[in-house]
């Protein structure tokens, strides 16, 4: 065994410095060189200042915003905690978290698209379906004191759609979609 | 179901088909010892380590001088990575000022990602330092990777040579498997997925104000480069404890169809890589062909099953129509949600873009399954060829037996020694399973660990001793694992189902490479037709089925025909 204990060490060694050194020290110059955004975390600035990251959903619990899906990252959308709930498909936990969150909306479970009422899988889903956010239409439009056909303009230019028709789902990037809302009242009249 | 899941499904699966050729090209000509077009560029590298660490690169090795040479390797890589980890608060790129990880976690996780299992029992995000992610856990995904697929380059060795008494060098394989084939091709695949989002940086976290005016931390750090090979190499232990649900690890759809085929990639290529060897590339379409019918089953069940939804959510009301969305993100959906599941868990990868825990019983038994029948439906990077040979040995051996004559593959006759060391390395993780899961559930500290109450609870345990003896590393993530009796149980999982099985295999290699191979006569059993794609496939099913029935009847199969809530 010990004529194999040099090898061991020194690839150990020199594999170290190549593939946990060089690959990922190079990889980080070539994408804050040609991805400088992207490499960072893709961050959404408004006025100079960090709002969030186009990628990352965001708490939103005030009426004049759309709301993403429930979140189990730490409090919610906690950046540095991501999770699933991992509760199970026959969960009472689950289930009285799910009315809870219904309750949210002051209507039936079953009249709420569904995306609102589960947890995602990384607690940080950036994305609601387009039929969540226009089920929130009313709310944000009166909270606002928009015109809801105003509001219905602004979900259907934020919704993406499958590229070549089978990849991906329909889906609206919930910060993007206030981001505009927002952009509409901060427009001088 | 939609119609537009279905075609995902087969695009993927078509997809893999064509890329298989190529890369079963390119892996037969590095691991011949041929020049290809990175010669240039990397043979003066390889010498230079073959150089400084005295591996005698035209030497081949007898199967217990790989095996030595291997497990050497392992170890001082485990021992390694161990102390990476309780020195990092000491060491710089620490942006965090993480303290050193606790023994036992880190003991469960250096044994984990030197065996290519990834199995976490720490979210990376709040533990782990940059320098801990990148010279530790990155390296070991290349070489962990690296290793699996030199013991199924020797394994191919074994058919394919006549009359002797060596099956490569460990060294000059793994070296080659690493400089020629991971690293490029994960050079490329970070490059890509940073354009599409992937952080890259040596900062810790983008600070921001949300619209209501709270502050968010958000987690980034050198995650592309981590990434591209965590599922290349089938490693799958994610950057951030949501793994390739974190958008950061998996922006947008094409990067999750990137990734579910790099995780297949190097898999099917070895397959194809064999044929080659054995001068006949339809013996290595077979065997693709009968994990291809597994793979198609299950992820169809899987889908269907995501399609529904589930008690809880039946008792709270929530309108069926969108099947069960828990756990899973918007932007993949039921289709891709459960393709992924199928493909991480056939292949011995282990990432996850949603959360098994949450998937209905059936759904959830499916990836299951998949670790289960032995991760041999493309399998992990080297480890999921030489476990369907082990397969194909059994499979020959019982169609020898029904026929009554001398069961005989590529060749080469298999006799009891070879019948009796596959059995032993097809049985080593199946124990490892059941007497883990057995200890665990009749134990308070195993049940301690359980988040869902009832027969889930068990299925999270099951899952837990799969994932980690088949080497897989994704979880039913509710069981809390980094406790002292999981992290250790866990890690004498993860050994068994590593080294049980690389060691016989290495050793039917030696035994077959030492063999004449006689030409194949009218008497011969054809191996590469529907017959033995059939007999193949039946044989993957009945002894996964009649190891594990009892244990999933208890679990997944107990919830599912409940119907209550726990």
């Amino acid at each position: 065994m010990l004529k194999h204990v040099r090898p061991a060490v020194v690839l150990l060694a020199l594999f170290t410095l190549l593939t946990g050194l060089v690959y990922p020290l190079a990889m980080t110059g070539i994408g804050q060189a040609a991805f400088n955004r992207q490499a960072n975390g893709s961050p959404v600035e408004r006025d100079g200042a960090i709002v969030g990251s186009s990628l990352i959903g965001q708490q939103f619990t005030r009426p004049e915003y759309f709301w993403g899906r429930p979140s189990a990252a730490g409090a919610g959308y906690d950046g540095r905690s991501s999770s699933g709930s991992n509760l199970g498909p026959s969960s009472q936990a689950l289930s009285d978290r799910i009315k809870a969150e219904a309750e949210r909306y002051g209507v039936p479970a079953s009249d709420i698209p569904p995306d609102l009422l589960t947890a995602s899988g990384s607690g940080l889903d950036p994305h609601i379906s387009p039929a969540a956010a226009r089920f929130q239409l009313a709310r944000v439009a009166e909270a606002r004191g928009l015109g809801e056909n105003v509001v219905a303009g602004l979900i259907d230019a934020q919704v993406e759609t499958p590229s070549l028709g089978v990849i991906g789902e329909e889906q609206v990037n919930v910060l993007e979609l206030n981001l505009a809302l927002d952009a509409l009242d901060r427009a001088p009249n | 179901m939609k119609i537009e899941g279905w075609i995902l499904i087969l695009v993927f699966v078509g997809l893999v088909a064509l890329i298989a050729r190529p890369m079963g090209l390119y892996l037969t000509a590095v691991f011949d010892g041929r020049r290809t077009w990175l010669s240039p560029v990397l043979a003066p590298l390889e010498r230079g380590f073959y150089r400084l660490s005295g591996v005698k690169h035209d030497s081949d090795q007898d199967w217990k001088g790989y095996a030595a040479s291997l497990v050497m390797f392992s170890l001082v890589a485990t021992l390694a990575l161990f102390a990476l980890m309780q020195l990092q608060h000491l060491l710089p790129l620490n942006p965090q000022g993480f303290g050193p990880v606790a023994p036992n976690v880190a003991m469960n996780t250096a044994v984990s990602f030197v065996t290519n299992t990834n199995w976490q029992a720490y979210s990376g995000e709040s533990t782990m330092s940059h320098l801990t992610q990148m010279a530790g856990l990155t390296v070991q995904n290349f070489l962990s990777a690296a290793a699996g697929i030199a013991v199924a380059v020797a394994f191919a060795r074994g058919f394919a040579r006549r009359g002797a008494g060596q099956i490569g060098n460990f060294w000059v394989d793994m070296t080659r498997a690493t400089l020629y084939v991971l690293l490029p091709i994960s050079i490329l695949f970070a490059i890509y997925l940073m354009a599409s989002g992937v952080p890259q940086t040596l900062a810790g976290s983008l600070q921001a104000t949300t619209l209501e005016g709270l502050p968010q931390d958000i987690a980034v750090g050198p995650v592309a480069s981590q990434e591209a090979i965590k599922m290349l190499g089938t490693n799958g232990g994610g950057f951030f404890n949501a793994n390739s649900a974190h958008p950061f690890e998996n922006p947008d759809p094409w990067t999750n169809l990137v990734q579910m085929l790099s995780i297949f990639s190097i898999g099917a290529g070895l397959v194809i890589m064999f044929g080659r060897m054995v001068g006949d590339e339809r013996q290595g379409w077979a065997i693709l062909a009968a994990m291809g019918l597994l793979f198609l089953i299950g992820t169809g069940i899987a889908y269907w099953s995501e399609t529904q939804i589930t008690p809880a959510m039946v008792a709270a009301g929530v309108d069926p129509s969108l099947g069960n969305m828990e756990g899973k993100e918007i932007r993949f959906g039921l289709s891709a949600s459960a393709l992924f599941a199928a493909v991480t868990t056939a292949a011995s990868c282990g990432a996850v873009n949603a959360m098994h825990d949450s998937f209905t019983a059936i759904g959830g038994m499916v990836p299951l399954l998949n670790i289960l029948a032995g991760e041999v439906i493309v399998g992990g990077v080297g480890a999921g060829f030489y476990g369907i040979l082990l397969f194909a040995i059994l499979a020959i051996f019982i169609a020898g037996l029904m026929v009554g004559r001398t069961p005989a593959y590529l060749g080469k006759k298999i006799e009891a020694r070879e019948v009796k060391l596959a059995v032993l390395a097809i049985l080593a993780s199946p124990l490892a399973i059941l007497i883990g899961t057995a200890i665990a559930a009749s134990t308070d500290v195993g049940r301690a660990g359980i988040l869902n109450p009832g027969p889930h609870g068990f299925s999270e345990i099951l899952y837990s001793f799969a994932s980690a003896a088949g080497n897989n590393g994704s979880a039913f993530g509710g069981l809390t694992a980094n406790t002292d009796f999981y992290t250790y149980a866990h890690a004498i999982a993860m050994l068994a189902g590593r080294f049980l099985v690389i060691i016989p295999a290495l050793a039917i290699a030696g035994s077959l490479a030492a063999k004449p191979t006689a030409p194949a006569s009218v008497g011969t059993f054809p191996t590469n037709g529907p017959l033995f794609i059939g007999l193949l496939a039946f044989v993957i099913v009945v002894v996964g089925a009649l190891t594990f029935l009892p244990a999933l009847a208890v679990g997944p199969v107990a919830e599912a025909t409940a119907n209550t809530l726990n």
